[in-house]
């Protein structure tokens, strides 16, 4: 497609009316983009959160304020850029939100069944870990990823989530690399991150949780993931499981180094 | 397939850093089987039990060398089915309603009297007049005006859907007939959205 590289303008006439109509196309998406990141309603989510972080609730009456995310307890800032990383107090590799789940049940004393029972809001019934996420993303922004990758139990996590990525199954054959192993394709018109080149992830992995414009919600990277099986047909896949983890720290190893832009806003 | 199998193993060694490779394979399966435990279970199952080829595909990385993407072509094309009456070409107005369609096998698409889509559009250019087409896969604008609509073509056409890996070992397209998500009538369709002279893709 060279012919599409041409300044639009000078060439206009030239050009064959697909390759002008595929660039118009792109032209309105960024335009579409540039004018939504001047007012990210992703920041209602980060207010609410900070809120919900800061709030005395469960059975313990707790806030989660002396939540360890990896710095210490009560350390919020900075903490989501060394995510997901190796957590003793529960001998396993966490991210974001399992880490959130891990306080709530035992700074709050919810039941873990409570805790997890919803993760994704749907219109009329928000979400308290979205907006967790959130805040707690939030906190790391500008700040570069630096997820851990040293720990026996981060190594098996990469390795595991390595098998994963690649992992082809179901009625459509689809792994995450059937979409995920090129650069500058696209489904439909949504551009795709090839999730193993440091310049593509680290576009791409940091900015999540972020604001779906087409949803009207904030989304979570666990969401992503599910909604990635969903369109690889296969069955819902449990919040916080292993195996999403572990794609998300072979996915970090790639991405480190990108900047925090979460919660970013999206279609 | 067996032996592709065997072959398989024996082709990778250990590893460097961390567990083996076959020791992460087998951690992996162990992990995907326990993070799938709320949906439905007959779904779990078929993803659970990768066939021969998903296996091999993905222990080479979609990269087979030459010999086993042989093997995997050969036992593909054996597999293929040509409709029975011997019709290839449907209707190219019934395909273009396919190649738009994304319905089905997705845990939120109960209604199993609906029929699957192809969803043709997400990765390929079809016809003109669709913008929202994908690049996952190669442009079939024109595909019919530039390659011919005789019987051979028709058959490879009908063969490709319906099973893309007896042409390319661990290509990504769907085997859209072979794994049963379309039937021999939806692929003749499709097969006329790409070939018939009448179809927009050839105008």
């Amino acid at each position: 497609m060279p012919l599409c590289r041409l300044p639009v303008l000078a060439f206009a006439a030239a050009l064959p009316f697909a390759c002008l109509a595929q660039q118009e196309t792109q032209k309105e998406i960024e335009r579409y983009r540039q004018l939504l990141a001047e007012g990210n309603p992703a920041d209602l989510f980060e207010a609410r959160g900070e809120e919900l972080w800061k709030a005395s609730r469960g059975p313990k009456n707790a806030s989660l304020e002396q939540c360890d995310l990896g710095l210490g307890p009560g350390v919020v800032k900075g903490a989501f850029a060394r995510m997901p990383r190796y957590f003793p107090d529960t001998d396993r590799v966490q991210d974001l939100e399992s880490r959130i789940v891990t306080c709530i049940v035992t700074l709050q004393g919810f039941k873990p069944e409570e805790a997890i029972k919803n993760p994704f809001s749907a219109p009329g019934r928000p979400s308290d870990l979205e907006a967790l996420a959130s805040y707690v993303a939030g906190q790391s922004k500008g700040m570069k990823l630096a997820a851990p990758l040293a720990h026996p139990k981060e190594l098996e996590a990469f390795r595991i989530g390595e098998q994963l990525f690649y992992r082809r199954a179901g009625p459509h054959d689809f792994a995450c690399v059937s979409c995920h192993g090129d650069s500058g394709r696209r489904i439909r018109l949504q551009e795709l991150p090839k999730l193993t080149d440091p310049g593509d992830a680290q576009k791409i992995f940091t900015t999540w949780p972020a604001y779906r414009v087409s949803q009207g919600t904030v989304r979570t990277m666990q969401h992503r993931l599910y909604d990635c099986y969903w369109q690889m047909r296969h069955p819902q896949m449990d919040y916080a499981s292993e195996a999403s983890i572990a794609l998300e720290v072979f996915m970090a190893k790639y991405a480190n180094g990108g900047e925090i832009r979460a919660p970013a806003l999206k279609r | 397939m067996k032996r592709l199998t065997f072959i398989a193993l024996a082709a990778f060694a250990g590893c460097a850093s961390g567990p083996s490779d076959d020791e992460a394979r087998q951690r992996a399966e162990r992990v995907f089987r326990e993070s799938f435990t709320h949906g439905n279970r007959q779904m779990a199952a078929r993803v659970e039990q990768q066939d021969d080829v998903q296996a091999l595909c993905t222990r080479y990385r979609n990269e087979p060398p030459r010999d086993l993407a042989d093997r995997i072509e050969a036992a593909e094309t054996a597999d293929i089915r040509y409709p029975a009456s011997g019709k290839f070409l449907g209707d190219w107005r019934q395909g273009e309603r396919i190649a738009q369609d994304g319905y089905g096998l997705r845990f939120t698409d109960p209604d199993t009297k609906r029929p699957n889509g192809g969803g043709c559009y997400n990765c390929h250019r079809i016809a003109p007049a669709e913008i929202s087409y994908g690049t996952l896969g190669p442009s079939l604008y024109r595909f019919g005006a530039l390659r011919g609509a005789g019987e051979p073509v028709q058959r490879y056409v009908y063969g490709k859907i319906y099973d893309s890996q007896a042409f390319l070992a661990c290509s990504n397209m769907p085997r859209f007939g072979h794994n049963g998500v379309l039937t021999e009538e939806q692929i003749a369709h499709l097969v006329a959205l790409l070939l018939d002279p009448e179809s927009p893709v050839n105008k």
